[in-house]
């Protein structure tokens, strides 16, 4: 590979990494979400349900 | 706090306007956005590497370009998009622009971090340092990006609610008067304090490269439109839980 | 009461107050001074007069942070800002006398600076002077917003300089320019046109700050 191609590359790879982190972040996020609400449900279900 | 009544779409009490990018898209308009920007993403990268001519003065090392412009162009309509949100909610007083002019900038502010770093490495091929003070179009993106991080310090270190949402507005919108004006600097620094290299911009494009150009930049703002609208599903729905909870607690 | 006499009734109570308290004013002269003095041993033995204008306008940058960090002080530490907004009068008459008295002592630290400058340094030109004159209406009336809006954080003190800083570049660079180019009138018209687009900015959306 030329010089130049490994930095294209590079370039091209640091996007594609950022992307993906994103998408672990917001995984994460998503899973705390989740958490939340059966943690909410929970708690709905014993003021109101009994 | 800025109230949101919980309805079943999760719309406001407010009527909004019929193309309401923020709340009203749903899940259908949301995937398939994605989706376009899946396709768009990948034709566009393949059509700048496999198809697209190289360039006679650059080499390979031009190909950055279909990726680094429209990832700048992307950051740049981020924030023009985050101020258009501020200036709806200075105007109507609404609260739900707030998030979405936030996520905006949140945007634009990743995208801006990759423009520099993919900027830094077409730098580094191209003159051999990492960083150039004489091309233009990155320095003046500098600024660009160094004011917007400020957004978040000023967030985080505000109490939430109208407030805040206020200052951030103002603050988004100051940023968009700051563009031209920063552009305008750069320019007239160039003549005389910090010489201008030739920069990137060739003289007349090639359709081919023009047509790759175009369908990187479609996929990228695609992208950037899906992940704005996945992350403010996600702080719409950390508000809406947090009012649930002081509601059962 | 009409506007201007509400500006001008704001203004002279803000310069009074410090002509009585004087706690913001002698900090910045010092500031400005030391600065300068520090400058010295931060350049190498053959100092070029341009790096030397550069770092005038760094000294006069953050000499006017020292200034906008007390803006509002007053106003804050007695409670009286819900006061001025409740008064009736415009809020943006508000921005407008911060900024004139913000001008005022910019205009006296310089008159120290400038001089100064000239002692340790090299002669001030008729540029620079013209220069640093449209720099202070910038800087005031961004300032004076950006003032008001720190105010509302936790953490003022520092807010206000990470956001000052990046607006304050496109001054630097036409006052750095207008003090050595050959030619300064274009570095003087982008002051100009700063000043213009800024302060119609800033003093539209002033009142949209500082209320509650």
């Amino acid at each position: 590979m030329t010089t130049a191609e490994k930095y294209v590359t590079a370039a091209y790879l640091v996007f594609l990494a950022a992307l993906l982190l994103y998408v672990v972040i917001i995984a994460l996020k998503v899973g705390r979400l989740e958490h939340e609400l059966t943690d909410l449900a929970r708690l709905a279900r014993e003021k109101l349900g009994g | 706090m800025s109230t949101s009544s919980l309805s079943e779409d999760g719309r406001t009490g407010k009527a909004g306007p019929a193309f309401d990018f923020g709340v009203a898209s749903g899940r259908r308009g949301a995937s398939t956005l994605a989706l376009a920007a899946a396709g768009l993403l990948v034709g566009g990268i393949a059509l700048a590497l496999y198809w697209a001519p190289e360039d006679a003065d650059q080499g390979f090392s031009q190909k950055i370009f279909y990726l680094h412009v429209p990832v700048a162009l992307t950051a740049y309509a981020s924030f023009a998009w985050a101020a258009w949100k501020a200036f709806r909610l200075l105007s109507t007083r609404d609260s739900r622009y707030d998030l979405e002019s936030y996520t905006a900038v949140h945007m634009g502010v990743i995208f801006g971090l990759l423009t520099l770093v993919t900027g830094s490495i077409w730098a580094k091929i191209s003159w051999g340092h990492w960083w150039s003070w004489g091309e233009r179009q990155l320095v003046l993106f500098l600024i660009v990006f160094l004011f917007y991080s400020a957004y978040f310090m000023l967030r985080y270190s505000t109490e939430p609610g109208p407030r805040r949402e206020r200052n951030s507005a103002v603050y988004a919108l100051f940023g968009v008067a700051l563009i031209p004006v920063s552009f305008l600097a750069v320019r007239i620094a160039g003549t005389i304090l910090h010489p201008t290299v030739f920069t990137h911009e060739g003289a007349n494009l090639p359709w081919e490269m023009f047509l790759a150009f175009c369908v990187c930049l479609a996929g990228m703002l695609s992208l950037a439109g899906s992940l704005y609208l996945a992350e403010l599903a996600g702080k719409r729905a950390d508000v809406a839980l947090r009012d649930l909870r002081e509601l059962l607690a | 009461m009409t506007y201007a006499s509400d500006v001008a009734a704001l203004a002279r109570k803000d310069l009074l107050l410090e002509l009585r308290s004087r706690d913001t004013l002698p900090a910045m002269l010092l500031f400005v001074v030391s600065a300068l003095v520090v400058f010295h041993f931060a350049l190498p033995a053959e100092e070029s007069e341009r790096a030397e204008t550069g770092l005038l306008w760094i000294a006069i940058v953050f000499t006017a942070l020292l200034g906008l960090t007390r803006a509002f002080a007053a106003e804050r530490d007695q409670g009286l800002l819900d006061g001025l907004v409740l008064a009736p009068c415009d809020r943006s008459a508000i921005w407008l006398a911060k900024c004139i008295s913000v001008v005022a002592f910019l205009v006296v630290a310089e008159a120290v600076a400038l001089p100064s400058f000239a002692l340790f340094f090299g002669p001030v030109g008729w540029e620079l002077v013209v220069a640093v004159a449209l720099a202070d209406i910038g800087i005031a009336a961004v300032g004076t917003l950006l003032s008001a809006v720190a105010a509302a954080s936790r953490a003022r003190e520092l807010v206000l300089p990470l956001l000052f800083l990046p607006l304050a570049i496109p001054i630097v660079i036409g006052g750095v320019g207008a003090s050595l180019a050959g030619n300064p009138a274009s570095f003087l018209g982008f002051l100009a046109l700063y000043d213009t687009i800024f302060a119609i900015l800033s003093w539209a959306s002033f009142e949209y700050v500082v209320t509650e």
